[in-house]
C-alpha cells in the first residue's frame, strides 16, 4: 500500500507552512498569525534545544512513569487464535492517558516563552485533567473550556481539574461540545495573545500544533519501536490506534512510518454505525474541508456546516480529524476504519475480563479492530495495540448503557 | 469601476467617512432580512456586510454567535444568502454589498462556482475571517476573475511587513480589527487605532475601515475622524436580538441607531443615542 510515496516519509512532513500534501495549514483570523508565528519560532528553537528535551525526558520519566511497558496479553491471544496482541500500556501514565505527554511538551514550553497563563480545550476531560496537572505542578493559571453538554456528563473530571486549581468554563455556544469547546478557546486566546498560551489537546488546529503535538506524542512510538524489537527481534505486523483527533495515533504510528513492512490501522467511531449517520467518523465517511484552523476530513452537511457527532466515548467525538492522517489515508500509508459503539464496548468487557486491564472506550475501539483482525493473522504475527488510556472515568457511561447508575 | 471603488470615491470627494453595517443573513428570521438590509440603507449605511452563517464561528463574540445560531435554525445557506443578495440587487443596484464569512461553506460549494454565483447575484466583496492571504491561491484567483474585492483584516498584531503583503493582495478597502479579540468586544484604544490606521495608510491607497469595538454614535464618531470607513457590527446585531419578536419595531429602531451613527459620524449630532 507505500506506492506513490518515497521510503522516508519521516521527517517530510508538514511543508514550512504546515501542510501535509492539501491538508493542514494555517486558516485563522488575522490577528491569531502573528501568535502563531511567535509559537512556531519558539517551538523550532526549543525542539532542538538539549537542555529543553532532557527537561521533558526527566518529567516523562519520574513524573509520567516512562517509558510505559509493552505488554503481551496472552490469553486474549490464545483465545482469538491469531496474531499475538501486544498493548503499548499508556493507560499506566500518570492521569491515566496519553494525553500528559503532550501538555507536559507544552507546558515547558510555555514557560520558556514567559507565558503566565494556560488555556485548554476538552471533551471528556482528560485533555483538561493533563493541563490542569502541568499547570498545577508549574504554578501556572489554568483555564480550561469544556463543552456545557460534557461538563453535565464528566462531572468527576470537572471535579479533577477544579481540585488541581483549574477555572472550568462551561461553553455554551454551538452544540456545547468539544468543537464549541476548542472555539471559545481560540476566542479567548485572540483576546489574551500576550500573556497566554493555548495548549491543544490533540493534532488538530493551526500549524504548528499538528507536528508540535505529534513530536511531542511519538514517544509513545519510539519506545515501542524499541521494546517490540527488543523483545521478539523484529517490528510488529499491523499497528491499530484509535482516532479522535489523532494524537495517540500519530504518536504510535510516525516512528514507523518508513517500515513500509508494518501495517497501519487507525479506528474511528463508528457510533451507531456509519450508515446511521450518528457516528465520529470523519476519514471513513466524511470530506475535506476547513475547520479549527486547517483543511481536513470533516464531519459536515451538504451546506458545509459542521454537524454533530456521536459516540459512546467522548475522546472521539470529534467532527475533524487531525491534516497528518488526512494525509496518511489519501497517500495509502495508513488505512483507516470504524468501529461501532456496541463494538467497542464488547471489547472493553473482553480486556477487562480475559487480561485484568479496564480499557478507555476511546482505546475499546483500537481493541475491538484489534479482535476482528487477529483472527486473520497466524500466531507468528503480532499486532502492536495503543492502549491509550484506562478506563476509571468511564464506569458511569458504561454502567448506564447497562442500565445500572453508580 | 467597482462598486466599491465608486462608493469610497465618492465619500472621500464629499470628505465623508463611509458607514458599514453589519447583519447576519436570516437572522433573526429569513423573512425579514431583506427588509433589514433595506432599512440599513434608508438609515445612512454606504455599505452592507452580510454575514454567512457557519456553524463555528471561531473570531465572532457571543452577540454574533447568537445571530448565527438563529439564522441557521433556519438552515439559511450560502445560496440562501446569494439569493437574498440577488433580491436587494433588484431594488438597490448601487450599495456596496460584501459576504463576511468563513471558508468551510464556500469550499463546499467550489471557489469557481462561488465567485461565479456571487458576482451573478450582486456581491461586491468577500471577507473570509478564518482565510489569511498564505491560504487564499484558492478563492482569491476565482474572486478576482468575477471581479469582486477580496477584503483582508489587519489587525493590532500585524507587523510591517504583513500589512505591506496584505495591501498587496486586497482591493475595495482593507479592513482593520481595532482590537486583540473576536467581534463585540470592548475597549477600543483610540489613540492605538489612530498610530496604526495611519502606518497602514502609509503603506496603501485603499481605504481603510475599522470595525470590531464600535458600539455606540460616539465612538463611530471618533472612528470617522482617523478612518475612511466605520463597521458596526454587534451593536446593531443587539439591537435585533432584542426585538426579535417584534419585527416592525426591531426595523424602526436598527434604522434609528444607524441614522444616530451616520449623523454622529456626519458631525450633525447628536453624540448619544
Ligand atoms: C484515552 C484516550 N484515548 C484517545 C483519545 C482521543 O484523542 P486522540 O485521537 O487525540 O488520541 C482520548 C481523548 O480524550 C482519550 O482520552
Amino acid at each position: 500500500m507505500t506506492e506513490g510515496i518515497s521510503e522516508t516519509i519521516i521527517g517530510k512532513y508538514p511543508d514550512s507552512r504546515g501542510h501535509f500534501g492539501p491538508y493542514g495549514g494555517i486558516f485563522v483570523a488575522e490577528t491569531l498569525m502573528a501568535p502563531l508565528d511567535e509559537l512556531r519560532q519558539a517551538y523550532e528553537r526549543y525542539r532542538q534545544d538539549p537542555a529543553f528535551l532532557a527537561e521533558i525526558d526527566k518529567d516523562l520519566q519520574d513524573y509520567v512513569g516512562r517509558p510505559s511497558p509493552i505488554y503481551h496479553a496472552e490469553r486474549w491471544s490464545s483465545e482469538l487464535g491469531g496474531a499475538q496482541l501486544y498493548l503499548k500500556r499508556e493507560d499506566l501514565n500518570h492521569t491515566g492517558a496519553h494525553k500528559v505527554n503532550n501538555t507536559i511538551g507544552q507546558a515547558l514550553l510555555a514557560k520558556r516563552m514567559g507565558k503566565t497563563r494556560i488555556i485548554a480545550e476538552t471533551g471528556a476531560g482528560q485533555h483538561g485533567v493533563a493541563t490542569a496537572t502541568v499547570a498545577a505542578r508549574l504554578g501556572l493559571e489554568c483555564v480550561v473550556y469544556m463543552g456545557a453538554v460534557d461538563v453535565a456528563r464528566q462531572e468527576a473530571n470537572v471535579y479533577r481539574m477544579k481540585l488541581l486549581g483549574a477555572t472550568v468554563v462551561p461553553v455554551t455556544s454551538g452544540s456545547k461540545t468539544l468543537k464549541d469547546a476548542l472555539n471559545e478557546a481560540m476566542r479567548d486566546w485572540v483576546t489574551n495573545v500576550d500573556n497566554t498560551f493555548y495548549i491543544i489537546g490533540t493534532v488538530a488546529g493551526p500549524h504548528p500544533y499538528p507536528a508540535m503535538v505529534r513530536d511531542f506524542q511519538t514517544v509513545i512510538g519510539r519506545e515501542a519501536r524499541a521494546q517490540m524489537l527488543a523483545r521478539n527481534g523484529k517490528l510488529p505486523d499491523a499497528l491499530v490506534a484509535c482516532v479522535g483527533g489523532g494524537s495517540n495515533a500519530i504518536g504510535l504510528f510516525y516512528p514507523f512510518l518508513d517500515d513500509a513492512e508494518v501495517t497501519i490501522y487507525g479506528v474511528e467511531a463508528a457510533g451507531d454505525g456509519l450508515d446511521s449517520g450518528h457516528h465520529a467518523a470523519p476519514l471513513c465517511a466524511g470530506r475535506p474541508g476547513v475547520l479549527h484552523g486547517n483543511r481536513t476530513y470533516l464531519m459536515e452537511d451538504r451546506d458545509g456546516q459542521i454537524i454533530e457527532t456521536h459516540s459512546v466515548s467522548a475522546g472521539l467525538d470529534y467532527p475533524g480529524v487531525g491534516p497528518e492522517h488526512a494525509w496518511l489515508k489519501d497517500s495509502g500509508r495508513a488505512n483507516y476504519v470504524a468501529i461501532t459503539d456496541a463494538e467497542a464496548l464488547a471489547a472493553f468487557h473482553s480486556l477487562t475480563r480475559i487480561e485484568g486491564i479496564i480499557p478507555a472506550l476511546e482505546s475499546s475501539h483500537a481493541l475491538a479492530y484489534a479482535q476482528q483482525l487477529a483472527p486473520r493473522m497466524s500466531p507468528e504475527q503480532s499486532i502492536l495495540i495503543n492502549l491509550s488510556g484506562r478506563g476509571d472515568k468511564d464506569m458511569h457511561t458504561v454502567a448506564a448503557r447497562e442500565g445500572l447508575k453508580l | 469601476m467597482s462598486r466599491l471603488e465608486s462608493c469610497f470615491a465618492q465619500l472621500a470627494e464629499q470628505g465623508r467617512s463611509a458607514l458599514v453595517s453589519y447583519i447576519t443573513a436570516g437572522d433573526p428570521h429569513p423573512d425579514h432580512s431583506l427588509e433589514l438590509m433595506r432599512a440599513l440603507v434608508r438609515g445612512g449605511s454606504d455599505v452592507i456586510e452580510l454575514g454567512v452563517p457557519f456553524s463555528d464561528p471561531m473570531a465572532d463574540g457571543p452577540v454574533i454567535q447568537r445571530a448565527v445560531e438563529r439564522a441557521l435554525r433556519h438552515h439559511v445557506s450560502l445560496q440562501d444568502v446569494l439569493a437574498l443578495v440577488k433580491r436587494f440587487r433588484q431594488q438597490d443596484q448601487t450599495t456596496p454589498v460584501v459576504l463576511m464569512g468563513y471558508l468551510n461553506p464556500v469550499e463546499v460549494m467550489g471557489f469557481a462556482a462561488f465567485a461565479s454565483a456571487a458576482a451573478a447575484a450582486g456581491v461586491d466583496g468577500v471577507l473570509t475571517v478564518d482565510m489569511p492571504p498564505e491560504e487564499s491561491e484558492g478563492l482569491v484567483p476565482a474572486l478576482r476573475s468575477q471581479g469582486l474585492d477580496p477584503i483582508y483584516l489587519l489587525a493590532p498584531t500585524s507587523d510591517a511587513g504583513r500589512i505591506q503583503r496584505i495591501c498587496a493582495q486586497a482591493s475595495g478597502f482593507v479592513y482593520y480589527v481595532s482590537i486583540k479579540g473576536v467581534t463585540g468586544a470592548a475597549h477600543l484604544d483610540l489613540e492605538g487605532v489612530r498610530a496604526k490606521v495611519a502606518e497602514i495608510k502609509a503603506q496603501t491607497g485603499l481605504p481603510v475601515g475599522v470595525g470590531f469595538g464600535i458600539r455606540d454614535a460616539a465612538t463611530a464618531a471618533a472612528i470617522a475622524g482617523l478612518a475612511d470607513a466605520v463597521i458596526v457590527g454587534s451593536a446593531i446585531v443587539s439591537r435585533i436580538e432584542q426585538l426579535a419578536e417584534d419585527p416592525q419595531a426591531m426595523l424602526a429602531d436598527v434604522e434609528n441607531f444607524v441614522t444616530s451613527l451616520r449623523q454622529a459620524m456626519d458631525g450633525s449630532l447628536p453624540l448619544k443615542y
